[in-house]
């Protein structure tokens, strides 16, 4: 039971990290990305093949996340002059292709089989509780740091002129901030931060297969951001969380409805969290945690 | 050179299906104004209700599409004005995420019902013809057959009746239209109706190619979307166009990269398209 619920909170974390990036995006700068799974995947593979090469876990994290950074940066760079619904069109798009390549390129990524037995940094010596609960507290651990440096970044003037693009960026761009630059600084961080999700998850579970990056992940971060609250990093950790709290409640369905066979009960599941989603959009589309909106300041008299 | 021939046959045919569905999304684009995710599972819904009237009820491939047009058009419509119409004021982003939404639930709607097994329409059996050393399926020629047929109907509908003209105004110039005594609100019902129905359409026109699941129409979104953007999203003779175009251009690309690469060339033409063209190949809202 212990070591669930350490799992749960290490899973818990890294939907958090995920929820953090798409809210510097989404929230902050107002770019949609629907291939966040692909860039949780771009980072696992990447410290998987880095530390697979002999690299230490800290290098396999920066790799992981300079590959999330090109990532982004190769995707965004074609669409961000285009309006917003192509970007969604485009970034769904990528997160196919980066499956569709883990599937196919058996020589680098294994293909279907996935990759195993990756570096779990002290698997051996701690054995698997306190396994368990070095990564919980780890993670969580990061969680914070991230959280902290993103709240940091969301009140500077550079999360001020964010929020100006979000909601008008002709208006952002005619006060003279350089729109596209900033949506590119967005995303890219953004990117980064989905791919070190990707690859602490990686290495917390030793094992990855395209599999594990399903575009219902994607829409997980899509719920845990909109119920947590859109535009403030602490609540889509909150959402984060939360998500994870109602992923692993429903697990235990079946057992409340009787007489339904294990794919019903995964249909049930997912049902659920669409459902979930449309209900926190009409009900209350600013989360529980609405993004606070300083008032102006007053003009001096 | 007939391997090239083989491959454009091929291509035209596939692409003639991803037609159906490409139009019905860019229809509820150019009335609406945001991408509708939720087409795929419109697509599946229509592919199950064709295949239920096809092996329960012994309808033949005709019936089976009006079938399926009919039951995704009520799907798009019961969920437009049960899930995504009040949100309409949030923006259009917002509504694409809810489609997503929509789509997950209505996936798996079937996929309780009907699970996750693969599932064939009963055809007769059918041999292919051999047409100038090209291999064509007899079967494959009477969907191109009801794939035109379908969409003749379309343009018809658009040109010769009121409500199509209504649309054509409304996906013109809005305010006009309204000032003109249009009501946007009927102009929407009916341009989801249509574009969830073609996407139903779709749905069996792709089954009795190959066979359907609850993901048949996940797996054709990237091509549908790709058909919409190539032609110009919102334009409707621009989605038959985009997907012909994009039939031809995977049949081409499997010359020289793995068949499992296909879904892959959606989205490179879809980033070819918006580096180069990015109003697509015929230009937006040209309906």
């Amino acid at each position: 039971m212990l070591s669930y619920l350490l799992f749960s909170v290490t899973i818990g974390g890294i939907y958090a990290l995920l929820s953090l990036a798409l809210n510097l995006a989404w929230g902050g700068a107002g770019l949609v990305n629907l291939g966040l799974a692909g860039f949780f995947g771009i980072g696992a593979y990447a410290t998987a093949l880095a530390t697979g090469a002999g690299a230490p876990l800290a290098i396999g994290l920066c790799v992981a996340m300079a590959a999330g950074v090109l990532a982004g940066l190769a995707i965004t760079g074609l669409t961000l002059r285009l309006r917003d619904d192509y970007l969604a069109i485009v970034t769904l798009g990528f997160g196919e292709i980066v499956r569709l390549v883990a599937l196919n390129e058996r020589w680098l990524t294994n293909g279907a089989d996935g990759m195993s037995g990756i570096l779990a940094p002290g698997k051996a010596a701690l054995g698997v509780v306190g396994f368990n609960q070095a990564w919980a507290g780890g993670v969580t651990l990061v969680v914070l740091l991230v959280w902290l440096l993103l709240r940091r970044l969301d009140q500077s003037p550079f999360g001020r002129a964010l929020r100006a693009v979000r909601e008008d960026q002709e208006l952002a761009g005619f006060a003279g901030k350089p729109v596209l630059r900033l949506k590119y600084q967005a995303f890219a961080l953004s990117a980064a931060v989905a791919a070190l999700a990707g690859a602490l998850y990686a290495h917390y579970q030793s094992y990855i297969s395209p599999d594990h990056f399903q575009p219902l992940i994607t829409i997980y971060i899509f719920l845990a951001v909109t119920a947590g609250g859109i535009g403030r990093p602490v609540g889509a950790v909150l959402g984060a969380y939360c998500v994870v709290a109602f992923l692993e409640a429903t697990r235990f369905l079946a057992a409340v409805v009787p007489g339904i066979e294990a794919v019903q009960v995964a249909a049930l599941r997912e049902a659920l969290v669409g459902l979930s989603l449309l209900l926190v959009l009409h009900l209350r589309p600013k989360g529980i945690l609405p993004e606070r909106i300083p008032p102006a300041p007053k003009a001096p008299s | 050179m007939e391997a090239l021939l083989q491959a454009v046959v091929n291509g035209l045919l596939a692409g003639s299906l991803i037609a159906v569905p490409a139009v019905g999304f860019t229809a509820i684009f150019a009335i609406l104004r945001y991408p509708s995710f939720a087409i795929a599972g419109y697509v599946s819904v229509g592919a199950f209700a064709g295949w239920w009237v096809n092996t329960r009820l012994g309808f033949g491939a005709p019936l089976a599409v009006l079938v399926a047009f009919a039951a995704g058009g009520a799907a798009g419509l019961l969920c437009e004005l049960g899930a995504l119409r009040r949100l309409m004021p949030a923006g259009a982003l917002t509504v694409a995420i809810a489609s997503i939404a929509v789509n997950l639930i209505l996936e798996n709607f079937l996929r309780f019902f009907f699970g996750n097994d693969l599932r064939g329409f009963d055809l007769p059996i059918q041999p292919d013809l051999i047409i100038g050393g090209i291999f064509v399926g007899l079967q494959q020629i009477w969907n191109l057959v009801l794939a035109v047929a379908v969409v003749a109907g379309v343009f018809a509908f658009l040109m010769f009746t009121r409500f199509g003209r209504a649309m054509r105004a409304v996906a013109d110039n809005p305010d006009l239209a309204r000032l003109k005594g249009i009501d946007p609100a009927r102009i929407a019902a009916i341009a989801v109706a249509l574009g969830a129905g073609l996407a139903g359409a779709g749905g069996v026109l792709l089954g009795l190619d190959t066979s359907i699941d609850p993901m048949t129409g996940y797996r054709v979104l990237l091509a549908v979307f790709a058909a919409a953007v190539l032609g110009g999203l919102g334009s409707i003779p621009g989605a038959v166009a985009g997907a012909l175009a994009l039939g031809i251009a995977e049949e081409l690309a499997l010359l020289v990269v793995p068949a499992t690469y296909r879904s892959g060339v959606g989205f490179v033409a879809i980033l070819l398209i918006l580096t180069f063209r990015p109003r697509g190949l015929l230009g937006e809202r040209a309906a």
